[in-house]
């Protein structure tokens, strides 16, 4: 026996004690109980103090056991990876609760016959009627609008990617800041006090003039972080064959980024169609179909859901169509942002063989 | 269809910065003329002046002269975008574009200067595509993206699609930097015959490259950093790297040297 084999072997210094794999879930299902456990015996009764609870004692308890069995390094983490969960549910809690009761209480009354029918001939406080003049007013509000945003937002970003030198960009980066920040009731007053100066009544298109107005920042924005991307190398390569600069632009810059252009548009447009101030305002809101918004008042979905809602006076009707309006509308803008992600993945620069 | 250039005192700016100063040379007709110099010291950048692509960067001024043939490139009333059209252009990283197919790569020079028939474009890229070596690789996914091929196959696209034009002149901005030595010898051989019909230009950190490719070597160097690049000397390739006349030349050359 030689003394060199009883040398004992010291502890790895590369291996250290490790929780095992389902600790995180163990956490979150006993501070989910100690927090259950804390609401009753303190007789708190809203289940969002006991969610925060059970959110406060993951976090803690977390640090505190990995702290005990795996040392601080291991600790810090795994409370960096606990808040990120934490943050996630608390962001996707409120959403997915907002989709259940607005579906929920929205199936109520939707139907063909929902978004096939206005209000013309149903009081709000009865049941019956529909959406359909609605959502015919909120295409052509929101489709006009697009119409004069959309080209002269990608032209903005454009000058200001391609050719814009100087003060005057720095300036018109500067309004488009300002612009984004407009409320969009202020937006709506710009609108109605050109109207009451020409002493007009409210109509559709002044609704989309406002949301013109709101729309135009988002997408220049959105259009100049995209044309940004295209690498310059593209640009000189198309240059250096004798493209001149316009052509360049338009076969080569633009076709490179059209899809993340789209998709600017297109969440752009989303956030147009909520928007209640301005269309209440300009477009004033109408009972009857209306299919012409260049003379006299139409509706739109926001607007209905705002106006059923308000003028509801207890009727459990006029509450079930503003939800199923709300449903329509949730659906609409998730729609259009199923749209814009197809067309990005469709446009994407190809790199397959 | 090959012209000459002749250059005559030519001072390039980015801004207020002096990149290159007072840069003469000549470079013959079908023939390959390379430069060689230290990084910074205005290869690039010289190049870049002789197809006006140097004032597409925000900042950059030319002085002096450019004679292709006898038209001076700096002019009055000199149309930059006809004048990348005789001067042709590849750049040292490959860059198809990646919206377009393989044909429509080569194609775009012509598609988008001008209007020609089907037929017509089908004959010019497969002359192209053969002239650029690498028809044989691609002619049956013509329609694949051009991005999807290697490096070295792409970097033969770019000159496919700067031939396609038929310009006078091919300027080659460290066209085998990014490529591995396989690709790079094809692109070698390739500039070898495309010297029969093109005056080419070639800049190369690579000396060995240029003493196998060129007739005449142009050596670029700069006192100091922040100092404007000059041409030190230019000669025939040979002279040049056997017996040049100047010192900083055969340092440079012998490794002696920055």
């Amino acid at each position: 026996m030689s003394t060199a084999t009883l040398t004992p072997k010291g502890p790895s210094t590369l291996r250290g004690a490790r929780l095992p794999k389902w600790s995180p879930y163990a956490i979150a299902a006993g501070s989910i109980a100690l927090a259950v456990g804390i609401g009753l015996a303190g007789g708190l009764h809203s289940r969002v103090q006991w969610g925060l609870i059970a959110a406060i004692l993951y976090v803690v308890g977390t640090y505190a056991i990995a702290a005990a069995v795996e040392g601080k390094r291991q600790a810090k983490d795994r409370i960096a990876t606990s808040f990120v969960w934490v943050a996630f549910l608390l962001a996707v809690v409120p959403l997915a609760s907002l989709i259940w009761s607005t579906v929920v209480r929205g199936v109520k009354v939707l139907d063909v016959y929902f978004l096939t029918h206005s209000m013309g001939v149903v009081a709000d406080t009865e049941p019956g009627g529909g959406i359909y003049h609605a959502i015919l007013g909120t295409l052509e509000q929101v489709g006009l609008a697009t119409v004069i945003a959309a080209p002269i937002g990608v032209l903005t970003a454009i000058y200001l990617v391609e050719y814009g030198r100087g003060n005057l960009s720095k300036a018109i980066t500067f309004f488009v800041d300002v612009m984004t920040g407009i409320p969009s009731i202020v937006a709506g007053l710009f609108i109605l006090s050109l109207m009451l100066m020409f002493d007009m009544q409210p109509f559709g298109f002044a609704g989309s003039l406002a949301l013109a107005i709101l729309m135009m920042p988002v997408v220049v924005r959105s259009t100049e972080e995209m044309l940004k991307l295209v690498p310059n190398e593209l640009r000189e390569a198309s240059l250096a064959l004798g493209v001149p600069k316009w052509r360049t632009i338009l076969k080569v810059v633009l076709p490179t980024s059209i899809g993340g252009i789209t998709t600017g548009i297109m969440l752009s447009i989303a956030r147009i169609t909520g928007e209640t101030a301005p269309v209440l305002l300009l477009v004033w809101g109408n009972a009857f179909i209306n299919a012409n918004p260049f003379e006299g008042a139409q509706a739109s979905l926001p607007l209905y859901i705002y106006q059923q809602y308000a003028n509801s006076a207890g009727s459990g009707a006029a509450y079930d169509r503003a939800w199923a309006a709300s449903l329509t509308l949730i659906a609409f803008v998730m729609l259009l942002n199923l749209v814009a992600r197809g067309i990005a993945r469709w446009k994407a620069p190809k790199t397959g063989r | 269809m090959a012209k000459r250039i002749d250059v005559s005192g030519l001072t390039a700016y980015y801004g207020s910065h002096k990149a290159i100063e007072d840069i003469s040379m000549t470079v013959e007709p079908r023939s390959v003329t390379a430069f060689i110099g230290p990084s910074g010291c205005g290869k690039s950048t010289f190049l870049r002046t002789l197809n006006r692509m140097h004032e597409v960067t925000s900042g950059g001024r030319v002085e002096g002269k450019v004679l292709l043939d006898d038209e001076d490139l700096y002019g009055t009333g000199i149309d930059p975008v006809s004048v990348r059209r005789e001067v042709g252009m590849v750049f040292q990283r490959p860059n198809p574009f990646p919206t377009m197919s393989i044909f429509d790569n080569v194609a775009a020079g012509l598609r988008l200067n001008g209007n020609y028939k089907k037929s017509e474009l089908a004959d010019i890229v497969e002359r192209s595509l053969k002239g650029a070596n690498l028809w044989n690789e691609v002619k049956d996914r013509l329609n694949k993206p051009g991005s999807g091929l290697s490096g070295g196959q792409q970097q033969r696209l770019c000159i496919a699609r700067a031939i396609a034009v038929e310009p006078n002149v091919l300027l080659m901005d460290e066209p085998c930097s990014a490529l591995d030595p396989i690709s790079t010898l094809a692109i070698e051989d390739l500039i070898g015959e495309l010297k029969e019909r093109f005056t080419i230009v070639i800049v190369t950190h690579n000396m060995q490259q240029a003493a196998r490719v060129s007739d005449r070597t142009a050596f670029f160097n700069l006192a100091a950093v922040g100092q404007p690049g000059k041409l030190i000397e230019i000669d025939d390739t040979e002279r040049i790297f056997s017996n040049p006349s100047v010192q900083a030349t055969e340092d440079y050359i012998s490794g002696r040297f920055g």
